[in-house]
């Protein structure tokens, strides 16, 4: 998003214009304008908190009670000052806030007319139960369906990504986060008008928000796991001198194969595990080996060659890595059954392990080592293919050339140690919403 | 679910027996179940309707109790839906007359109910987890029903009740604080401050979303009916899946920091089970001196990778015991060890914890000082056969003055001599 492509700001104006087409019948006089204060305070705060915590996500129960409540025009209102003073990291910051004040603007206003227009403002004030939730569900529909359209739009123009592509999947996965925030909004609402009064609304935001600070944690928790990871990899990138960054691309490029096999999200998120932490064992060798110049006796040869199951000794106690455990453990063997450790042979080899094993001689060859230069991709891609069937298995030998092919190599770590500039933030579009575009993880285009 | 290695007490053969304390609770809990259960079946079964949507509320949200993890609220959506019964006032308008001994009678058998599939895989603290339930609810319909029988509440405005049911909610959440920590005190031996302290804290946590939930529902029961209740269960749900993960998370993160602790044992620097022995014995020290439960994580990764510094050496110390080596030497060690760790994201008070350890013990944080002696008493102790773990004491003892905390080498005394770590003396 360095510079935005002028047919995305013409987009975004239009947004903006609709939006303020949504605002301009100004909610009538006699409308319970402190109402709209109160939630658009409160959905201010909640922004800030949430940008406070550093999680990503938008707090939609506050505006959906207000489209429950309020008039379509005053509903709009509550999501304004909030969307334009909530912190955005990327630049460019007026643009991002514009559309993302904008698209809530229109959004709800939507949410707010579908409900009216089903008769869901009596049913809320009369707490008429299984019917007040027709009107809301169909609300929440829109919400959602709205949000897509525009979020969709602005994929389409400002990132070029197929118009079916930057639909595909989004819709159905804002309807969760929805229902639930939608059925939080129509319990405020239907308290608000109780007799209970705006207290007992307010009530209702405090498991929403713990609940979603408890999602933060994880978040945090689980960013924090994956840095221990890289730490336990770099900590045998220092001892083993010459393979610095070795492991990341390793990960990496088991991530394209496993990509390009079709496997599933989990499964490439595991392998590109079974990438970084192959060599893991080397920690068990003794440094003055792994360091040594000139060539190694037999005997040295040997104690080099248990790393593979120093390794897996190592992470055989860390449940989530499931099969790669066993990448860790057979990443050395080879087709023909004279690898080691155990000299399995064909399909006896682990599917993760003959993964790791093309990705580790590919990246191998095309970083320099102290002793001789790296060779180009193509020439390394030779040389896999004339090993394929003794070594390594054909078919992920293809895959890597498949994936190559398609995307390019650009390791994220490079073989001089300085990560490249740009460690490929999630595309996400201007609105600050968690997710990003499904596929952009990992997948920069050349 | 993983379980995570928390240092359980080890059964001790002539196991003391239970304490008076826990007798009281669980007699106490007992009678009021009983004494409401009685009262029920002479008057009947009021507002069946309503009984049976909470019961069942409850009975779920029992069926769906975590099990592995260690959590403060155990079954959020049942402490939940069982407060707001206690609490609940009106049913779509119309005025409730349910009383305290119908919402206990009904939590206990929806809870017994609940139980039933935990009871048969044979798990722990079960009886303890239902008389507090049965305590902390008879608290809140005690106080509430009785008063709201008489109209007490009826002259007032809406949002005054709703303030009222807040106050009552966060008094009953209090009560309910002190009797966990009272109840964990008296399973464990575990300093009663500290414990109350940490649950006082989760009280803020899921404890707040609970009451909230508890207040909610009764009153949304009060204005829209019973149809409030699948509609409220949600969000709840939703934040126990989200606490699910994150204990899920943290267990994956814990192995994977004892898997890192473990790199040294398999690189040949230090004796296998070394790190996990020190981290184990460790938390039952910080325990002893009262420290919070997030300071307990700290000290347990850090005892965890606290000779990971010796990875950088190029040849291992002998059998790994940086006890005996020159300070200035240890200390190095402790330095590489706090880069390694700082690189791994962790906990920044992890690497400084880990840096410091060789310190003089006036200048340690508490944690430093903790790691450094239960590291240094368990190199002493480990191979030093049947009189090892007391001349290891009394080595540590007499190096008081300047290497080891004296306050911590008195509490590794009494935890030793409590969960009777010390080998059993000879003949």
């Amino acid at each position: 998003m360095e510079a935005v492509p002028p047919r995305a700001r013409v987009y975004v104006a239009c947004v903006v214009l609709g939006a303020l087409c949504c605002l301009l019948p100004l909610p009538n006089p006699r409308a319970s304008w402190w109402a709209v204060l109160l939630l658009a305070v409160l959905y201010g705060v909640c922004e800030r908190v949430g940008a406070r915590w550093r999680f990503a996500g938008t707090f939609y129960p506050v505006l959906l009670a207000g489209a429950f409540l309020l008039s379509p025009p005053a509903a709009a209102l509550v999501a304004l000052p909030g969307a334009l003073l909530s912190p955005v990291e990327q630049r460019p910051r007026l643009l991002r806030r514009l559309w993302r004040s904008a698209q809530l603007v229109v959004a709800v206003w939507a949410a707010a007319r579908v409900h009216r227009a089903l008769g869901g403002r009596d049913a809320v004030d009369a707490a008429d139960f299984p019917y007040a939730l027709a009107p809301a569900g169909a609300a929440v529909l829109t919400f959602c369906l709205v949000l897509t359209v525009l979020d969709g739009g602005i994929l389409a123009f400002a990132e070029k990504v197929p118009a079916r592509r930057a639909w595909r999947g989004l819709f159905v996965r804002s309807l969760p986060p929805g229902v639930v925030h939608g059925l939080a909004g129509l319990m405020m609402a239907v308290l608000w008008r109780s007799r209970y009064g705006p207290v007992a609304a307010l009530l209702v935001l405090l498991p929403m928000c713990v609940s979603w600070w408890v999602f933060a944690q994880y978040h945090r928790e689980r960013t924090a796991h994956q840095a221990t990871i890289r730490a336990l990899v770099q900590a045998v990138d220092i001892k083993d001198g010459y393979t610095r960054g070795h492991s990341e691309r390793v990960g990496q490029a088991s991530m394209m194969i496993a990509r390009e096999l079709g496997m599933d999200e989990g499964r490439v998120e595991v392998l590109r595990f079974a990438g970084i932490l192959h060599d893991v064992g080397k920690l068990g060798v003794p440094t003055r080996l792994l360091r040594k110049d000139g060539p190694l006796t037999a005997e040295e040869r040997r104690v080099i060659e248990l790393h593979p199951e120093y390794g897996h000794e190592m992470v055989r106690g860390i449940s989530f890595l499931g099969e790669a455990r066993a990448a860790v453990l057979h990443h050395h063997e080879r087709l023909d059954g004279s690898g080691y450790p155990y000299g399995l042979a064909g399909a006896q080899i682990p599917e993760s392990a003959r993964v790791v094993a093309v990705a580790d001689a590919f990246d191998a060859m095309t970083s320099t080592r102290a002793y001789r230069r790296a060779r180009p991709v193509a020439v390394a891609l030779e040389e896999l293919e004339r090993c394929a069937g003794a070594q390594f298995d054909p078919v992920m030998v293809r895959a890597l050339v498949g994936a190559l092919r398609r995307y390019g190599w650009h390791p994220a770590v490079t073989a001089d140690g300085v990560p490249s500039p740009c460690p490929a933030p999630p595309h996400s579009p201007p609105s600050s919403r968690a997710g990003g575009h499904p596929n952009s993880v990992g997948r920069r285009a050349p | 679910m993983t379980s995570s290695p928390r240092p359980k007490r080890p059964k001790h053969p002539a196991c003391p027996p239970p304490p008076l304390l826990l007798v009281l609770v669980h007699t106490a809990a007992a009678l009021l179940a009983a004494a409401a259960l009685l009262a029920t079946l002479r008057t009947g079964l009021d507002e069946r309707g309503t009984a049976l949507a909470f019961g069942l509320l409850v009975t779920v949200g029992e069926l769906a109790r975590w099990t592995g993890a260690q959590v403060r609220e155990a079954a959020p959506l049942a402490a939940a839906g069982a407060l707001s019964y206690a609490l609940l006032g009106a049913d779509a308008g119309e005025p409730s007359r349910h009383g305290a001994a119908q919402v206990i009678a009904v939590v206990v058998g929806a809870a017994l109910l609940g139980a039933v599939p935990h009871i048969a895989r044979g798990q722990r603290g079960l009886l303890d987890h239902l008389a507090r339930r049965v305590l902390t609810v008879g608290f809140a319909a005690v106080c509430f029903q009785p008063l709201h029988l008489q109209g007490t509440f009826s002259r007032w405005g809406g949002p005054a009740q709703a303030l009222l049911l807040l106050a009552l909610l966060a008094l009953t959440a209090l009560c309910d604080a002190v009797l966990a920590a009272a109840l964990a005190h008296s399973r464990t031996r575990w300093p009663f401050g500290p414990l109350l302290r940490d649950e006082l804290r989760a009280l803020l946590g899921i404890g707040s979303a609970v009451c909230a939930t508890g207040a909610v529902m009764a009153l949304a029961v009060a204005v829209a009916g019973l149809w409030a209740l699948p509609v409220f269960c949600l969000p709840l749900l939703l934040t126990q899946l989200s606490f699910r993960r994150y204990a899920a998370v943290r267990a994956t993160y814990r192995q994977t920091i004892a898997s890192l602790a473990r790199a040294t044992e398999i690189a040949g620097y230090t004796p296998a089970g070394h790190a996990r022995r020190v981290a184990a014995l460790g938390q039952a020290v910080g325990r002893d001196l009262g420290l919070s439960e997030p300071e307990l994580t700290v000290l347990e990764y850090a005892a965890l990778m606290h000779d990971i510094g010796q990875l950088s050496l190029v040849d291992p110390v002998p059998a790994g015991a940086t006890a005996g080596l020159p300070a200035q030497e240890q200390r190095r060690i402790a330095l590489l060890g706090g880069a390694v760790v700082r690189q791994t994201g962790v906990n920044a008070q992890v690497a400084m914890v880990v840096e410091r350890q060789a310190d003089p013990w006036p200048e340690q944080p508490v944690a430093a000082r903790v790691v450094r002696a239960v590291n240094a008493y368990e190199e002493k102790a480990r191979d030093a056969g049947p009189g090892g773990p007391l001349k290891a004491l009394e080595e540590l003892r007499l190096a008081t003055a300047e290497e080891y905390a004296p306050e911590v080498v008195e509490a590794l005394a009494r935890v030793l001599s409590r969960d009777c770590l010390t080998l059993p003396a000879a003949g």
